[in-house]
């Protein structure tokens, strides 16, 4: 099979395990996010696929050749760092050449690649110029050109818009992606901002202590999150607990969810409703019954919280559907069967 | 790039060179120091193998305890005043512009350089009667007639103060230059005058760090060699001097060396009290 | 007001220290062998008797010599020394960075007494040689401490960036952490070659009765009398002090050198 395979990988450090028997395949040409909290991981997993890293167990593969134990200068990668670590005594277009220079190219070809990239990230004639005198946003691209030099098989990038103000990540995610579906490499990337890997990835990976929680695609892990974890990381989730009884009807918040069907022998747990799939109505006729406690309105969208059952719940809903609630006020919450996922607890 | 240690026995190759050279021609001719301290001394060579301990019985002499005492504290004196005259100067240093800082700098690092030697020389034609200083009070008319200022307590210390400064401004101004401006910026909101700021603030914070560096220079002034022997009488001669005289010219190393040892034990017990004050600091 | 005595107090520190060596500059430029301030006459032939006197010129020769040679011999075990402490995780290892500095903070006459009774009991007393080892180990402290610095300064990331690229650890070496560690590689140089040139008491101990360097040779001259070129040398020393801190000075970051933050971190 054309592409990364990650096999049982685990990295202890000490008596620390980073990262616990995680195994992946990514396909050539896909564009994987390792998303999670810090300390997840996700970072150590990368550094592993890069080299930088020897794991403790396990092995990688790529186009179906073992590299667990080849060394990183010997992998063909591009990484682009969270520091960018661009070279501060070399200039934009070297910096660019480097793994060219490295690999004995000639100085005419080594130009016109530099060129080609510099255009290819729209700074074309600033191969003299030093990397210090570049703006954040320019660093960025160079660093990144500077990965690609040499058409790289991997495509790393470790947390690599973490330093940009957020107006300029956004633009810098949908370019990052399309420059990735023009050159079909195969990237992995590694952020905590789930809306960066819902932007740019093909495959979310999600990571919590060391292992995966899900692999999937963006729009299935949103809507069909695996566990818990999953479902409160990413984006915002009402975790309700639940129970079924004998003939596997719910129960949840003091009232029963009608056409809700629990999986057999499950007692008990907890749903996810994303905010959106709450609706708010008149108390009463079956809804189940809670208090409005604050309203926020962001002008975009409106958030209502409201207590019900000891539980704070969170409804989200867009300007034209505004809900006529004012704070105090006694509500009903109607939750629809189909957007509700079943979590075990 | 994670540090990892080193792996194969080639890993250990960069060591290898620095290694060698330092405990050949630093760890063994201490050791071979030490062991010479407790030799006898041989009038037709360097010395004869033996194991007594009569070079340090004869330093207990009252002759040596009163160099002793002298060299202990001619070393605080001058670290007392380096410290009074650096801690406002490098203040005020690390306050200054950039471009200021660093031409002061250069000339510090400049007249620290300078050979002992050449200090003492300096001083000695600054306090001789024929082109000295005194001079140019004759001349205002403050005196009647240039004197030599030379040999004398004050020349000595005055060339050593001169000698240790420009060391005890350049300990110092690494955590002066860190401190934090706001905190003297803070004062003043609360109504301190600048002077009265350096004092209940600034003082305060470096009072560790004045330790230090007090405990260094002091150090550093043990070590001076020739300023006492250029500027001073016999009676101002320290142990640094006589360790030089008993090694060269009384060709008595066994008592040299057990001098020295005698100094190191002094420094180390410094060194430590230094380290010890620091991690209290620390704690603090 | 405040600005005044700021000013006052600075210049008086300034004067205190410019003080001597103004008089002696003084006193280098007298037309006759007296030692008179201020001087009587001008005549700089004071400064060329340094180059013409034999004795002088060979003692300028010996030092010069002798400080290039020991700083490089310094900056030869200082250099794979930080390397390896900064590259490896080797806790051990700091016991030779405690080495390296200890003879210099030690009061010299104790490293001095050292390699004195070490060159007399291997038989080597009083070989030119052996003073620039003397030297390089007494100095060893300056390239020590600036390369440390130095290596502590370079993101390791861009070691990391340098691997992916394709470059293997002598490559990485060459390529981005020498040109890094230049600066501070030059400016070890320079401390330990301007210290060597004005050392006494380790130079006079080790070869002081073979081979007479500058200082060495201020010194005799000063207890058997006077000669204006004392003075002339003098000046000439604080000249070339100067002059390579001041290149420090207008080539790297001498106030970081010094242990101040650089000012893209304050």
């Amino acid at each position: 099979m054309s592409g990364l395979a990650l096999q049982n990988i685990t990295k202890e450090f000490g008596t620390f395990t980073a990262v616990k028997n995680v195994s992946l395949t990514v396909p050539h040409g896909t564009f994987v996010c390792l998303l999670g909290p810090s300390g997840c991981g996700k970072t150590t997993l990368m550094r592993m696929i890069a080299g930088l890293d020897l794991p403790t167990g396990g092995a990688i593969k790529l186009d179906d050749a073992d590299i667990t134990r080849v060394p990183t200068h010997k992998r063909d990668l591009g990484m682009v760092f969270q520091s960018l670590a661009l070279f501060p005594h070399l200039t934009v277009g070297e910096n660019i050449a480097y793994s060219l220079r490295i690999r004995g190219v000639g100085k005419e070809d080594q130009k016109k690649r530099v060129d080609e990239l510099l255009s290819m990230i729209h700074l074309s004639g600033y191969a003299d110029r030093p990397v210090a005198k570049l703006s954040g946003g320019q660093r960025q691209r160079v660093a990144i050109a500077r990965a690609l030099a040499i058409s790289p098989k991997l495509f790393l990038l470790d947390e690599p818009l973490s330093a940009l103000d957020a107006k300029l990540r956004e633009a810098m995610q949908v370019e990052l992606r399309q420059l990735q579906q023009r050159l079909g490499i195969t990237t992995i990337v590694v952020t905590h901002d789930q809306r960066e890997a819902m932007t740019m990835a093909d495959t979310v990976v999600v990571m919590n202590s060391g292992e995966i929680r899900q692999a999937a695609a963006p729009v299935e892990i949103y809507r069909r999150p695996a566990d818990t974890f999953v479902a409160d990381f990413i984006g915002m989730t009402n975790l309700i607990d639940f129970t079924a009884d004998s003939t596997g009807r719910a129960h949840a918040l003091g009232s029963p969810i009608e056409g809700l069907a629990v999986p057999g022998g499950l007692s008990r747990g907890v749903l996810s409703v994303r905010p959106e799939d709450v609706h708010l109505t008149a108390p009463g006729h079956g809804a189940m019954a809670g208090r409005v406690t604050f309203v926020r309105d962001l002008g975009g969208t409106i958030e209502t919280f409201v207590e019900a059952g000891g539980k704070q719940i969170v409804a989200v809903s867009m300007p034209h559907a505004r809900p006529d609630v004012t704070v105090g006020q006694d509500v009903g919450i109607k939750l629809s069967p189909d957007t509700c996922v079943v979590l075990k607890s | 790039m994670r540090r990892e240690a080193p792996q194969k026995l080639s890993d250990y190759g960069p060591l290898l060179f620095p290694a060698g050279m330092l405990i050949v021609f630093f760890v063994i001719p201490f050791a071979t120091m030490i062991a010479v301290s407790f030799f006898k001394r041989d009038p037709a060579g360097f010395y004869s193998t033996a194991f007594v301990f009569d070079n340090y019985a004869r330093f207990l002499s009252l002759f040596f305890g009163k160099v002793l005492g002298f060299s202990l504290f001619l070393a605080i004196a001058v670290a007392i005043c380096c410290i009074l005259l650096a801690v406002p100067f490098t203040y005020l240093l690390s306050r200054a512009s950039r471009r200021t800082q660093v031409v002061w700098l250069v000339g510090l690092l400049s007249v620290l350089s300078l050979s002992e030697v050449i200090i003492g020389f300096a001083w000695s034609t600054l306090f001789s009667r024929t082109a000295g200083i005194t001079n140019l009070l004759v001349a205002i008319g403050l005196m009647s007639q240039p004197v030599a200022l030379n040999p004398s307590l004050g020349a000595v210390l005055t060339a050593m103060v001169y000698q240790a400064l420009p060391y005890t401004v350049l300990v110092l101004y690494p955590a002066l230059v860190r401190l934090d401006p706001t905190l003297t910026e803070a004062a003043r909101t609360l109504g301190a005058s600048p002077i009265k700021s350096f004092f209940t603030v600034v003082v305060p914070a470096l009072r560790n760090t004045i330790m230090a560096t007090l405990i260094m220079v002091f150090i550093f002034a043990l070590g001076s060699y020739l300023l006492p022997q250029i500027l001073g009488r016999p009676q101002h001669w320290t142990l640094s001097v006589l360790i030089t005289d008993q090694a060269i010219y009384q060709s008595n190393m066994p008592f040299a060396a057990a001098m020295a040892v005698f100094l190191v034990l002094v420094t180390l017990a410094l060194v430590g009290l230094t380290l010890l004050a620091g991690r209290k600091g620390e704690a603090a | 007001m405040n600005v005044f005595l700021k000013r006052l107090y600075l210049g008086l520190v300034g004067l205190f220290l410019l003080l001597p060596l103004i008089v002696v500059a003084g006193v280098s430029v007298n037309e006759k062998q007296t030692l008179a301030f201020p001087p009587q006459g001008f005549s700089l032939s004071w400064y060329g008797e340094i180059f013409a006197n034999p004795e002088w010129r060979s003692a300028l020769l010996a030092s010069v010599t002798l400080a290039a040679v020991s700083a490089a011999l310094a900056l030869a075990i200082a250099l794979p020394l930080s390397w390896f402490l900064w590259r490896r995780h080797a806790p051990w290892a700091n016991v030779f960075q405690l080495l390296g500095i200890a003879p210099f903070t030690l009061p010299p006459v104790i490293t001095a007494l050292g390699l004195l009774t070490f060159w007399a009991t291997t038989g080597f007393y009083g070989q030119p040689w052996t003073a620039a080892i003397s030297h390089a180990i007494f100095f060893v402290t300056l390239p020590l401490v600036t390369l440390s610095l130095g290596f502590s300064s370079i993101d390791r990331s861009l070691v990391e960036a340098a691997a992916t690229m394709g470059a293997d650890d002598r490559t990485i070496f060459r390529t981005v952490v020498l040109p890094l560690i230049l600066p501070y590689l030059v400016s070890g140089y320079a401390f330990a070659f301007v210290l060597s040139l004005n050392e006494y008491i380790v130079a006079y101990m080790t070869v002081g009765f073979t081979m007479e360097t500058l200082p060495i040779k201020i010194f005799n001259a000063l207890r058997y009398g006077y000669t204006p070129t004392m003075a002339s040398v003098t000046i000439l020393f604080v000249a070339i002090a100067a002059l390579i801190f001041g290149l420090v000075a207008r080539f790297g970051d001498l106030p970081k050198l010094l242990g101040a933050m650089s000012n893209n971190e304050k």
